[in-house]
Order: C-alpha cells, then structure tokens, then sequence
C-alpha cells in the first residue's frame, strides 16, 4: 500500500458531487479514464461490478457515475445524476451486472466497450478519497496510477511504431521511467503505457496522433 | 516524502510546523509554486464552508432519511441551554450540514472522504470562529490535516471498503484533532498526541451503511467524530501522551482493518444494516431485496 497517496489534495479533497468519493468520485474518474483510452463515443458498455462496488452501487450512485465518466464528465459535475438519461439520449447501451466473485480490491469493476467491430475491455479500482488505478487492459495487467505522468497509445501491432514513438519522447527531451507494450495478437490492436518524469509533457499528444498507425493517445497527470 | 508521523515530525522541526512541512513537500512533489497550493486548498476550503451553509439551511437526501438535523441542532443552539460547549455543538452541527449535503448529492470537498466531509470541515468552521482564526492559519488547519491524513491513507487505509469505518470517521476525526491541536498554539508532538488518541477510541468501528446509502449511520458517526476531536485536541493540549506512539496507532488501525470481515466494510451485510428496520428501509427503497 505505500506511497499510493502522494499529494496533500488526495486527502483534502475532490471537490465532489456526493455521496461518496470511493463509489461516487472515484467511479466518475475511472469512467471518464476509460472513455479517454478508448477514444470514442461506445455503442454499447457493459458494466461489472464487483465485491462493494457489486452490493451498494445503487446507493452510491456508482452507475451514474460511472455512465458520467463514460460521457466525459468530472466528479463535481452537476449533470451527473442525470447521466443514465443523457446516455440513453445518446443511444449508448448500458447493462450493469453485479458479479458474485471476489476480486483483486474490494472496489473493482470492469467495463467492456464496444463501437462497431471494435471491443476494449478495462478494469479499473476506486483505492479511497476519490483515487483510482487502472489495474487491467484488454486482459493485461497493468498499473496505471493517476498522480504519474502517463501516457496510454494505442495503436495497430506494426514494426516500427514503438521506434517512431520513443523517438518523439527523445526528440522533445521528455525521459520515459517506464514502458509497457502488449497486443492482443499478432498484427491487432496493441497498446504501449508509458510513464514519464516531465508533467508538463501534455503537449506530445498531439504529435504522437501523427505516428503512422497510433489509433488513439491518452495523457493522465 | 514523509511516510510516518516520526519523519513529518523531524520535518516540522525543521519548517516550524506541521502545516509548512506539508506546504513544502506539496511544492517539492507537485513542482507548483506556493500561491498555486494555496490557491487549491482555498477553493477547496470555500466549498467546504459552502457546503456547511447549504446544509444548516435545510437539506434533504434523496430517499428522505437524512436531512433537517442541523437546521434542529441550530435551533436548538439558539434557544436552548445546551449541556456541551458552544463550539463544540457548533462545530457538530456544521459536521451533520456537510453530510447531510452529501446525502442528498450536493457539492462538497472530500475530507478525507465524501462519507466523513463533515468532520474536519465541521471542525475548521466552528474553531475560526472560536479562535478568531486567519485565513492563513484556516489553510494551515487543512494542510496539517492533510499531512497526517496522506500517512494514514498510505500506512493504513482511508476506505470504509477496505478498513471500515474507523478509516474514514476514524482518520477525518484524528487529522481533525491534530489541526486543532496546531490552530489553538499546541506543538507539532501534541498533533501526534491528538492523532493516537482520537485512533485509538475509533478503532473497531465498522462500516455498516443502511441500504448501502452514505445517510445511516454516517451523518450522525460524522458529528460524533467532529465532537471527538475537540475533546482529544482539548487532551493533548493538556499534555496527555498516547502510551502506544501515534506510528504504532497507525499500523494497528490498519491491521485491524485488513483483519475485519467483509460484512463490516461497506457491503451492507452486517451491523446496523442487517437490523429489521434497515431491511425494510431497503425494501422500500429498491423493491425487491438484491
């Protein structure tokens, strides 16, 4: 558990719509992450919820809050009791199933987006006072802390785009601290983490867009 | 950064107090400038005083079992000959406003959660009043409670889900204490007093929400817990020391935590959420039993 919290606003604060900053806050955040990795509006999210998340989510507001991160809102959004309606009116489908098992923390859920063809599965865990981690990708494990630096590519499985991409981070001086590259098979979708030193480094994004073959970029400070 | 309340003790030694440790460490971490810490602890802190006002006018949750408490606690503040001290029951009532706002989805500062808000919040507010306290120094009360609450986040938990509640009214109720403690002129050693001996009473407490709503029995924990911490800042300003060290406190709550059954932490399995009327609280709110 060490070292998990790192900044005096971890503990006082967010500033939140109530009434929970595990399943309320916390869920707003790790809904509004997993939007930005997969980069577009999905057809359809199903929703899994496990341990405390799978028995009180009603009462927290866990559903809208997640459905509000999904749509792009903050956890002090006021739209965001409303966001089951908005996401209808958008013609996203939801389905919310509380799953029986245990799992790794005791405020976990999985979300899995589907647009057309295409299909994302992310687990994510609400750690208290509001923080999230991202602890599972497309069924690779994974520890994407917020508070680092981190950037999310993801991008067609290609010989060369993990080249083009450090030489970006080489060329703008920004020095990773650590990378991790999966796929999912062969010539597919496959995604690369990379956290660096330099928190100021959003402006890659942008160029990293530009890399042959990266689908989509994401950046969480 | 300090991991236990032994090293942000020897920090304080070294900036003065508590709250400029804090100050320092957030600018070394974060690469902010001073001024953009202050600025975020002072939004932070508008919204908490916010909340208090919202709530003490009159507010009602969603489902209406919480709500109206601390419009009854103002009343009574005002037309009555209370047994406890004025600021005291100020300082719960503003706790009860915050949570009650919460309840009912409003806007409110987490501290160190949404479910405990109204703690250090209650206690801040109550104690400006009491002790003419300066802007500056009402930052200084949130950033000293912010100090030890990052220890009990990262050495034990700060989740009713993973610690119940001693967790989270239990470590809002000892950051509250050790603020106070350094508001009204005590020294960075009795923070730590306040700290384990506002710990020490809270552990044990389980997570047991009615309905699996943050309304029962948190608006009311929330008040009890801003209560507690006048009375362990009261002690440690007296020169009371803890015989097990705050540090040790620390790991223990945490270890009971991690010992406690899932049924105490935030599942609405056990304690006051199995009892008859809370069953039928949650029939009547959701239909069916889950």
């Amino acid at each position: 558990m060490a070292g998990q919290f790192k900044s005096v606003f971890d503990v006082i604060g967010p500033v939140m719509i109530g009434p929970s900053s595990s399943h309320t806050a916390g869920a707003a955040r790790i809904g509004k992450v997993v939007r930005n990795i997969f980069g577009e509006q999905p057809d359809s999210v199903d929703i899994w919820l496990y341990e405390s998340f799978a028995k009180t989510y009603r009462g927290h507001g866990t559903d809208i809050a997640l459905v509000g991160g999904i749509l792009g809102m903050e956890p002090d959004d006021e739209r965001l009791a409303d966001s089951l309606r908005l996401a209808y009116d958008k013609g996203i489908e939801i389905a919310f199933v509380p799953k029986k098992e245990k799992a790794e923390h005791p405020n976990q859920v999985t979300m899995i987006l589907k647009k057309g063809q295409r299909t994302m599965s992310v687990t994510g865990i609400s750690i208290g006072g509001g923080n999230i981690q991202i602890s599972e990708l497309d069924g690779f494990k994974m520890h994407l802390n917020m508070g680092t630096p981190t950037f999310v590519v993801v991008h067609t499985d290609k010989p060369g785009v993990i080249a083009n991409t450090t030489r970006l981070f080489q060329e703008q001086e920004v020095n990773i601290g650590t990378m991790t590259v999966t796929r999912v098979s062969k010539g597919e979708t496959a995604i690369m983490i990379i956290e660096v030193d330099d928190k100021n480094s959003e402006f890659i994004v942008q160029k990293l867009e530009q890399v042959p073959f990266v689908d989509s970029v994401s950046f969480f400070n | 950064m300090f991991q236990t309340i032994e090293e942000l003790l020897k920090l304080a030694k070294e900036y003065g107090s508590i709250s400029e440790a804090m100050i320092q460490t957030e600018m070394a971490a974060s690469g902010d400038d001073r001024e953009t810490i202050l600025e975020k602890m002072r939004r932070n802190k508008a919204v908490m005083f916010q909340s208090i006002e919202q709530g003490v006018a009159g507010v009602t949750s969603v489902t209406g079992l919480t709500g109206g408490d601390a419009t009854r606690l103002n009343t009574y503040l005002d037309t009555h000959e209370f047994l406890s001290g004025h600021h005291i029951l100020k300082a719960v009532r503003n706790a009860v406003a915050v949570n009650e706002v919460n309840a009912k989805m409003g806007l409110i500062c987490a501290n160190p959660t949404a479910g405990s808000a109204g703690v250090a919040a209650g206690v801040l507010s109550a104690a400006t009043e009491q002790l003419n306290l300066t802007e500056e120094q009402q930052l200084n009360f949130l950033f000293t409670a912010g100090a030890f609450g990052l220890i009990i986040a990262n050495t034990a938990s700060i989740s009713g889900a993973a610690g119940g509640c001693q967790a989270e009214i239990g470590s809002a109720s000892a950051m509250a204490s050790a603020a106070l403690v350094e508001a009204a002129g005590g020294t960075p050693e009795q923070s730590a007093e306040a700290i384990a001996i506002t710990l020490k009473n809270m552990m044990g407490l389980i997570c047991d929400p009615v309905a699996g709503l943050v309304e029962v029995p948190c608006v009311k924990r929330n008040a009890l817990g801003a209560s507690q911490a006048y009375i362990s800042a009261d002690m440690a300003l007296a020169g009371i020391k803890s015989v097990i060290p705050a540090d040790e406190v620390v790991v223990a709550m945490g270890r009971v935590g991690k010992q406690m059954p899932t049924i105490f932490k935030e599942t609405a399995e056990g304690g006051l959420a199995m009892t008859p009327t809370a069953q039928k609280i949650t029939q009547d709110i959701y239909g069916n039993k889950e």
